[in-house]
């Protein structure tokens, strides 16, 4: 139940915020945020002991429970690492942001963003249906783009929202297929109940697709090769947001739904071979992308992108381990790649928050973040200096920096590929190896140019808007707490290991014993081939960024046209003069041929359906006798009905409408529908009194110009109509293909509590439609109401049917 | 548009309070008996559209000064309110209850939580009809 709390924390302080944004000062309403993610913080950590000992904590609140949809929160392991990742980041920027943001900016409005984010990404990982997975999975993507478009009146800015919103939210409806696939196989929701059938899924034909599926989704919200495009472009963004979205935690959604995924489709030979390949191509992409950069905040995009594709082969290589039985000699070997995945996610999440807070220090500060008007900062910023060097040194894989323990177990990873004698591997087992080895060398390369572009070399002070000195103390902080662990988590990992890792072990290999497959982490193996890989990669790469200049030619061999962007584009703007012109041939602006289109499919789908299942049937035997006075009424309907196509004026049309609704009213009376007959009463008459006021603005009615064909054309279609409403009326009575469902609302008293069954159904039974039509009337009423005034401003012409 | 219409004035003046009445019985009849949120606040959105169309705007914004909006959003919130208050009590999304209890005054009552739903009900219809029927006048009346 608390955990269900937390998520719902943030989602009520967004709410708070319009309310109290007049009250307190502007630059107050981030010190007031701040508290949301140290509380979450506090109160996740404090499973930390629990959890640690191997418990998990559920909590189930039925939603739809007819549907299966249930807001189960699950805690384990996995979910922990991300929970703690969410909140403390989200402290850390959050406290950060306070110093970085003006007071002047949106505040209110940006901070209301980050907290449905905050919320939506807690939902993400502490979600056990994967249904509402799905939901708060979109709305990280939503909350992502208002944050990306902050700066609105940018065009790269919402250029950069809407692609990354595209490009998440295609993948995201992706991984709902592939969800309702997984439900069709196994007729359940829930991530759990999903795990425990595994053996049903793997059989099952639909496994591949649902497997494609997921992964789209995974790839696109993580930024994998070649869906990376848009985290590039997503740098738009103010830093604050990018440290914490787009290195921290949205983009390692992608990474949360593999490993959470791995019980269920780990050891399948797609999974393997799906994951590892996009992620090598990944990790090399984005790091030989990353060297070319001129700009830090791209240069670090392009690397978080290569460091996601780690991670994601990393998962790739560990899902062998699910591929055989359980063999004490090999199975630790592969569980190793999925340990380091989630001990480098945890590293990562360290130096490159502190990396990004560093350009966002160096832009503050400077005026640019541009290199090629960078250098020589180090004796004007020497703290932000240091913080440069601790994130990048962990980044490159150097000691006594974290990412060395990560980097060395990774080598390890990829090499046992050539210990694997699952899926034919073959020669992919050196490739892969060499490939990520190489990527290394990148990876290493443009992090000597983050420390000596930007720090060393000559000082320009006349390419740079400001003078450069330090930042206040206050955006100083946060890096410094990150890179504080990134060196404490070099010298102590194995608390890290124990208290952390280890349950997230066992949520992703639930079925190996976790005793094995929990490495002890050293950082000293001696001499062996990992350490040479170092090495290698060290003496390589500082040859590489020394002679930058002579190879960076290579670049030029990918043209801006030939790329994935051009491609991006190009779908784009094909797909938007597409629907452009199709709508623009069937919404032309003529009501009669709107109502010609909800017509004929009326006809063809409903009538159609009571043809071919031959549902007509005709049975007056049962049927009560018509009273002459019924027959009456009838007449004056029916009267009133055609006298309404010869009507001159819309007074008379309007009149005659009334007469019809009345008449029918006066059934309900007759048949004892109380209730039916007051609503349309009310009704007619509302209608009435609506016409009665926007009549002055109706022009006169115009005798119709149709010609004979269109004319006949169009009778034909209200006869078809009228006869399949009375034959469906006709038939209905003796209709025996659906059990009638009279019987769940007999017990309306004892049930709902009320004598007035129309009532409980509206107001219990079926009260979720009730609500959501209240909703959809409420916006439908907005919707009028705002049509009306904008058309007030842009002086439209009087024209109800062009 | 100067019309003389004392007639209409004076019986509005009457009738409007009979609706209103009509409306409020129809809303908290419609537990047991033919009523309900809807129809209740139908009944009551054609009060004001009556006394609209007998006098003028600024009439009935005098008499009743409310923002037409705000009762919709505020009849929404109740509506999707209720549902989601029945979360806090550890039973499904949208669950209602009811009771007997002994009020001063009127006895013994049958209280229920549709009765807050309906509510919001009624107050949503009666909004946005309103601020539909004002909305499309105002645009004319300039």
């Amino acid at each position: 139940m608390i955990i269900k709390l937390a998520v719902l924390l943030p989602f009520l302080m967004a709410a708070l915020i319009p309310l109290v944004h007049k009250h307190i000062k502007r630059e107050h309403i981030g010190w007031f945020v701040l508290a949301v993610p140290i509380v979450l913080f506090i109160i996740i950590s404090s499973f930390i002991p629990k959890i640690a000992d191997g418990n998990t904590y559920i909590h189930t609140l039925e939603w739809i429970p007819s549907l299966g949809i249930n807001f189960t929160t699950y805690l384990d392991g996995l979910s922990m690492i991300f929970g703690l990742l969410i909140t403390g980041v989200g402290s850390l920027v959050i406290l950060y942001s306070n110093f970085y943001l003006s007071a002047k900016e949106l505040l209110h409005h940006f901070y209301c963003y980050l907290l449905l984010f905050m919320g939506a990404m807690l939902g993400v990982v502490f979600s056990d249906n994967v249904l509402v997975l799905y939901t708060f999975w979109e709305l990280t993507s939503v909350s992502s783009f208002l944050l990306i478009a902050f700066w609105h009146h940018r065009k790269a800015s919402r250029a950069g929202a809407r692609k990354a919103m595209v490009i998440t939210v295609s993948g995201g409806v992706a991984m709902l297929v592939g969800f309702l696939m997984l439900y069709a196989i196994t007729g359940t929701f829930s991530i759990r109940e999903l795990v425990a059938q595994v053996d049903t899924i793997q059989q099952h034909d639909l496994f591949i697709p649902a497997l494609i599926c997921i992964l789209l989704g995974a790839f696109t919200k993580s930024a994998q090769f070649p869906f990376h495009i848009w985290l590039p472009d997503a740098m738009e963004a103010p830093t604050p947001v990018s440290a914490y979205l787009h290195s921290a935690t949205m983009v390692k959604a992608g990474i949360y739904l593999v490993a959470r995924m791995t019980p269920i489709f780990g050891g399948a030979e797609t999974w393997f071979w799906t994951i590892t390949v996009v992620g090598v191509i990944t990790l090399f992409w984005g790091s030989f992308n990353a060297v070319r950069q001129n700009d830090l905040k791209a240069l670090l995009a392009y690397s978080t992108i290569s460091q996601l594709g780690l991670i994601m082969s990393l998962l790739g290589v560990g899902s062998i381990a699910l591929a055989f039985e359980f063999d004490e000699a090999a199975t630790p070997i592969f569980t190793l790649a999925g340990f380091t995945a989630l001990f480098h996610l945890i590293n990562h999440s360290t130096f490159k928050g502190a990396l990004f807070m560093m350009v966002g220090i160096v832009d503050h500060e400077v005026g640019t973040r541009d290199l090629r008007r960078l250098g020589g900062l180090l004796p004007f910023m020497p703290l932000t200096f240091s913080i440069a060097l601790i994130g990048s040194f962990a980044m490159a894989g150097l000691p006594p920096f974290n990412g060395f323990l990560s980097k060395e177990m990774f080598f390890t990873a990829m090499l046992s590929l050539q210990e694997a004698n699952v899926f034919s591997i073959g020669s992919m087992a050196t490739w892969i190896p060499v490939v990520a080895w190489l990527a290394s060398v990148f990876t290493f390369v443009y992090c000597m140019i983050i420390i000596f572009k930007t720090f060393f070399g000559t000082y320009h002070p006349e390419r740079l808007d400001k003078e450069a000195h330090e930042p206040p103390f206050g955006m100083l902080i946060s890096p410094f707490i990150l890179v504080a662990l990134v060196v404490l988590i070099f010298f102590f990992p194995n608390v890290l290991v124990h208290y952390i890792l280890t349950p997230a072990m066992a949520s992703v290999y639930p079925t190996l014993p976790l005793q094995e497959i929990t490495p002890y982490v050293s950082w000293w193996h001696g001499f062996n081939l990992e350490l040479f890989m170092t090495l290698g990669v060290i003496v390589l790469g500082i040859i590489l960024y020394k002679t930058k200049r002579y190879w960076s030619y290579v670049y030029t061999f990918i043209q801006p046209r030939n790329s994935f962007n051009a491609l991006y584009e190009w779908v784009i703007t094909t797909t938007e003069d597409g629907s452009q012109r199709l709508t623009n041939k069937y919404m032309n602006g003529y009501l009669v041929h709107y109502f010609t289109y909800i017509y004929i499919i009326f006809v063809g789908i409903i009538g159609g359906y009571f043809v071919l299942s031959g549902a007509f049937r005709f049975d007056p035997s049962n049927d009560a006798t018509v009273e002459t006075f019924e027959l009456m009424v009838v007449c004056i309907v029916a009267i009133a009905a055609v006298a309404l196509l010869f009507s001159k004026s819309r007074l008379t049309s309007v009149f005659l409408n009334g007469v019809i609704g009345y008449g029918v009213a006066f059934f309900f009376i007759v048949f004892r529908a109380p209730d039916l007959a007051l609503t349309q009463l009310v009704v007619e008459s509302v209608t009435t009194a609506l016409f009665l006021v926007s009549f002055k603005y109706l022009p006169d009615i115009k005798p119709e110009i149709a010609s004979a064909a269109q004319k006949w054309r169009n009778g034909i279609i209200a006869v078809s109509v009228g006869s399949l409403v009375t034959f469906i009326g006709l038939t209905i009575i003796n209709y025996e293909k659906f059990e009638p469902i009279s019987r769940y609302f007999e017990d309306s008293y004892e049930l709902a509590g009320g004598k007035n069954i129309v009532n409980a159904i509206l107001g219990d039974f079926r009260a979720f439609d009730t609500m959501l039509e209240v909703v959809v009337l409420f916006i439908a009423g907005l919707g009028v109401y705002t049509l009306i005034k904008l058309r007030n401003r842009k002086e439209a012409s009087d024209v109800e049917d062009k | 548009m100067k019309i003389n219409d004392v007639i209409l004035r004076t019986v509005v003046k009457g009738v409007v309070f009979i609706i209103l009445t009509l409306g409020m019985y129809l809303f908290f009849a419609g537990h047991n008996a033919p009523g309900g949120g809807f129809i209740g606040g139908l009944v009551l959105a054609s009060a004001v559209v009556l006394l609209y169309l007998a006098y003028d705007i600024e009439t009935i914004q005098k008499t009743m000064p409310f923002d037409f909006k705000k009762v919709a959003a505020v009849g929404v919130l109740l509506a999707t309110g209720t549902a989601l208050g029945s979360v806090l009590f550890d039973v499904p999304f949208l669950s209602h209850t009811d009771g007997y209890f002994d009020l001063p005054l009127l006895g013994e009552t049958h209280l229920t939580t549709v009765t807050i739903f309906e509510a919001g009900v009624a107050l949503t219809v009666v909004g946005v009809v309103v601020t539909i029927i004002l909305s499309i006048n105002e645009e004319g009346g300039e």
